[in-house]
C-alpha cells in the first residue's frame, strides 16, 4: 500500500529547503501515532466529554457512544498514520454508515470530527510542548492529515445521504403478482439512470415480475444518452425475461427523441400510466371485464379484478 | 466441464454450471443439436444462472447454438441471467435475437407451453374451442363470475389437429 | 493485498483466470453491484481478443490512484500481427474474425478509460481504467 505523496513545500520563499524536516516527520509521525494508542482510553473520554457539552449525538445512549467513539477513534489513528486514500475513505464510508442510520446530521458529523482533531492536538500539545521546534514539525504532519480526515468525511456524509434520497426517489413498486410499476420524478442524469436501471432489474429478479411499466410522466427532459440508456433498460429486461412498458411521454421528450434519432423500434410506449397498465394486464393474460350491472348499481360495481388461477 | 442435458417432455434442459471453454461450447451445440433430433424436442432451454460473466463470445456462441437448434426444430429459451449480467451484455450491445429469455426454468416451461400451444394448467379454453372438451377434462371453459381471466391463449387462433406448432407465432 | 496480478493468456481457461481474479482485486478496491462484472466482462473481452488475434500473451490488473480517485487498471499485452487500422478495429460491428465486432468498441464503452496502441508485427497493448465514483 502506497502512501499518497505529501505536498513537498518546495521553497515557498526560497530560504530553507525543508528535506531534514520531511525526514523528522517521518520519524515523528509514528511517535506521535504511538502516543495517541497508548493514550486511547484517556483521549477517548476527554473526546466524549466534548460530545456530550456541545449536546451532539443526543440519540445515543452513553455505552453505545462510547462503543462508537473507540472504534471511530481507532479508525480515525490508523487512516492518520496510513494517510492512504483509500483507508480514509473508507474510513468516513463506515462512520457515515454508523451515524447516518441513527439520525445523524452532516454538522454533527462534522463537528464530531473536529471535536476530535482538537482532542488529539492538545494532546500533541501536552506531550511536545517543551520542544517547540518539534511541536511545529508534529503539527506540519498532524494539521493537513487530519483536515483531509475531517474534508473526506464529509464529503463522504453528503454523498451517502444523496445515495439514500436517490434510492427513495424511484422506488420500484409491485402491483399485481408479476407486474412492477416504477414511477420516475424529477430530471434523470446518467448516473441515476444507471442506477435506476439496477434497481428495475433487481425487482424484476425478486419479484419475479413478467411485466414493468415504467412512468416517465414526472421527468422534463431526456438527452440522448438517457434515452440511450431507457433503450438498453428495456432491452437488459427482455434478456431476464420481462417486458417494459413505457408511459407518460411528454411532447417535449418525444419530440426530442425523434430528432435525437434515439432508435425506440423495440421499446412499447403507452400514451398514459391507466393505458400502460392496462396493456401489462393484457400481456399477463389479464382481462377487465365489467360486472353485469345489476339495477341501480350501475357506476358502483366498477372493474373488479379477479385471476382464474393464482 | 461437459454441460448435463435434461430432458422434460418434449424439452431439453441444458444447465451451464461453470464457465464455458470453446470446447465446452462445441459439445454443447453437438450434443443439443443431436437430441433435439433423437427425442424430437420442440424446445430447449439452457440455464445461465451459474455464468457471472457473459461476454461477446459467449452470447455469440448461444446466439448461434439457437439459430441452429431453430433449423433442427427447437426454439431455445435462455433462463436466469442476471441483472447485472443483463446490464453490462446491454452496455456491450448484446441482446440475443431469435431467442427467448426467461427468469427461472418454470417460467422458461410456461413460455415454451405457450409457444407451442401445448394445453397445460395455465391455460384456460376459449368458449367454442372445437377441441376444447377434449383438453379440458369437462372444466368450464371460462369462468362465469366476472372479471379478468387469464388469458394466455388470446393469441390462438382457431386450427385443425397437427398445425405446426412455430407456424403460429413468431417472436413474443 | 497483492497490488497486482499478471495472467499468461494462452487458452481459453486462462481467460477465466484473469476475470476471477480482476473482480477479486474489483472488490477489494471497493467496487460494488454492476461495476463488479462490468469489470470482469471488459478483462473477459480483451483476453479473448488476445487469445483470437495472437494466441499468447498476458493480462496485468492492478490499482491505480489519480488525485483522489482510487480505481483498476487492466493491461493487455500480446506480440502478436498487431492492428494496422486502429480506427476500423475500434468500429462497432467490425470484424477480421468471424465475431461480432463488438470486442474492443464494446469493451470502450463500458471502461472510463481505454487507449490502444499497436504495431504491425510487433504486437498490441490496450491499456483501460475504471474509476470508483
Amino acid at each position: 500500500m502506497k502512501r499518497i505523496v505529501r505536498r513537498k513545500p518546495q521553497n515557498r520563499d526560497g530560504v530553507h529547503p525543508k528535506a531534514p524536516s520531511d525526514e523528522a516527520k517521518d520519524v515523528l509521525l509514528p511517535q506521535f501515532v504511538e502516543h495517541l494508542r497508548q493514550n486511547r482510553t484517556e483521549l477517548c473520554e476527554q473526546w466524549i466529554t466534548h460530545i456530550a457539552q456541545a449536546e451532539l449525538l443526543t440519540g445515543m445512549s452513553e455505552e453505545e457512544t462510547l462503543t462508537e467513539a473507540t472504534s471511530v477513534y481507532d479508525n480515525y489513528v490508523e487512516a492518520l498514520e496510513s494517510g492512504s486514500v483509500e483507508v480514509l475513505q473508507a474510513y468516513a464510508r463506515k462512520l457515515c454508515d454508523r451515524i447516518i442510520p441513527r439520525g445523524g446530521e452532516t454538522h454533527e458529523v462534522v463537528e464530531i470530527v473536529l471535536l476530535l482533531r482538537d482532542t488529539l492536538a492538545r494532546s500533541l500539545l501536552r506531550k511536545y510542548q517543551n520542544d517547540f521546534k518539534v511541536f511545529n514539525i508534529v503539527l506540519d504532519a498532524y494539521e493537513p492529515a487530519a483536515n483531509r480526515i475531517a474534508n473526506a468525511v464529509a464529503v463522504s456524509f453528503v454523498q451517502q445521504q444523496e445515495e439514500a434520497i436517490r434510492k427513495l426517489s424511484t422506488p420500484v413498486l409491485q402491483v399485481r403478482e408479476r407486474l412492477l410499476i416504477l414511477p420516475i420524478i424529477g430530471v434523470l442524469d446518467t448516473r441515476r439512470a444507471r442506477q435506476l436501471t439496477e434497481q428495475l432489474l433487481r425487482g424484476i429478479r425478486d419479484r419475479r415480475a413478467k411485466v414493468v411499466v415504467v412512468d416517465i410522466t414526472g421527468v422534463p427532459v431526456i438527452d440522448s444518452k438517457v434515452a440511450n440508456h431507457l433503450v438498453q433498460t428495456v432491452e437488459a429486461s427482455r434478456l431476464m425475461g420481462a417486458s417494459v412498458i413505457i408511459t407518460g411521454m411528454s411532447s417535449e421528450i418525444a419530440q426530442t427523441l425523434v430528432t435525437l434519432g434515439v432508435d425506440l423500434s423495440k421499446v412499447n410506449t403507452v400514451g398514459d400510466l391507466q393505458g400502460g397498465i392496462e396493456e401489462a394486464e393484457r400481456l399477463l393474460g389479464y382481462e377487465v371485464l365489467r360486472d353485469p350491472p345489476c339495477a341501480g348499481m350501475e357506476g358502483h360495481t366498477g372493474e373488479k379484478y379477479a385471476s382464474t388461477h393464482s | 466441464m461437459q454441460v448435463p442435458i435434461l430432458k422434460q417432455g418434449n424439452y431439453l434442459i441444458a444447465s451451464v454450471q461453470s464457465a464455458l471453454s470453446d470446447d465446452d461450447l462445441r459439445l454443447l451445440r453437438d450434443d443439443l443439436s443431436d437430441r433435439v433430433g433423437r427425442f424430437r424436442s420442440t424446445g430447449v432451454i439452457i440455464d445461465v444462472t451459474a455464468l457471472d460473466v457473459i461476454d461477446s463470445f459467449a452470447t455469440r456462441t448461444l446466439q448461434s447454438v439457437a439459430q441452429m437448434l431453430k433449423l433442427r426444430g427447437a426454439y431455445t429459451v435462455i433462463v436466469g441471467i442476471r441483472p447485472d449480467v443483463a446490464f453490462v451484455m446491454v452496455q456491450l450491445g448484446l441482446t440475443l435475437a431469435d431467442v427467448g429469455a426467461a427468469l427461472d426454468l418454470e417460467e422458461a416451461l410456461e413460455h415454451l407451453n405457450r409457444r407451442s400451444h401445448k394445453p397445460n394448467e395455465y391455460r384456460t379454453m376459449r368458449t367454442g374451442d372445437p377441441r376444447g372438451s377434449a383438453r379440458g377434462g369437462g372444466a368450464p371453459s371460462r369462468p362465469t363470475l366476472s372479471g379478468v381471466n387469464r388469458r394466455q391463449d388470446q393469441d390462438e387462433k382457431p386450427r385443425s389437429g397437427h398445425a405446426s406448432p412455430r407456424s403460429l407465432e413468431h417472436g413474443r | 493485498m497483492a497490488d497486482e496480478s499478471r495472467i499468461n493468456i494462452s487458452n481459453a481457461a486462462e481467460i477465466v483466470t484473469a476475470r476471477r481474479q480482476g473482480r477479486v482485486l474489483a472488490v477489494q478496491l471497493g467496487f460494488d453491484g454492476s461495476e463488479l462484472t462490468v469489470i470482469a466482462t471488459a478483462i473477459s473481452e480483451i483476453a479473448r481478443n488476445i487469445l483470437e488475434h495472437a494466441k499468447d500473451g498476458e493480462v496485468i490488473i492492478s490499482r491505480c490512484n489519480h488525485r483522489r480517485k482510487c480505481g483498476i487498471c487492466v493491461v493487455a499485452r500480446d506480440s502478436g500481427p498487431g492492428i494496422a487500422d486502429i480506427d476500423q478495429a475500434m468500429q462497432y460491428g467490425y470484424s477480421t474474425h468471424k465475431g461480432l465486432g463488438i470486442g474492443l468498441p464494446g469493451t470502450k464503452l463500458l471502461m472510463d478509460e481505454f487507449h490502444i496502441v499497436s504495431v504491425v508485427g510487433q504486437g498490441t497493448t490496450v491499456t483501460m481504467k475504471k474509476w470508483r465514483h
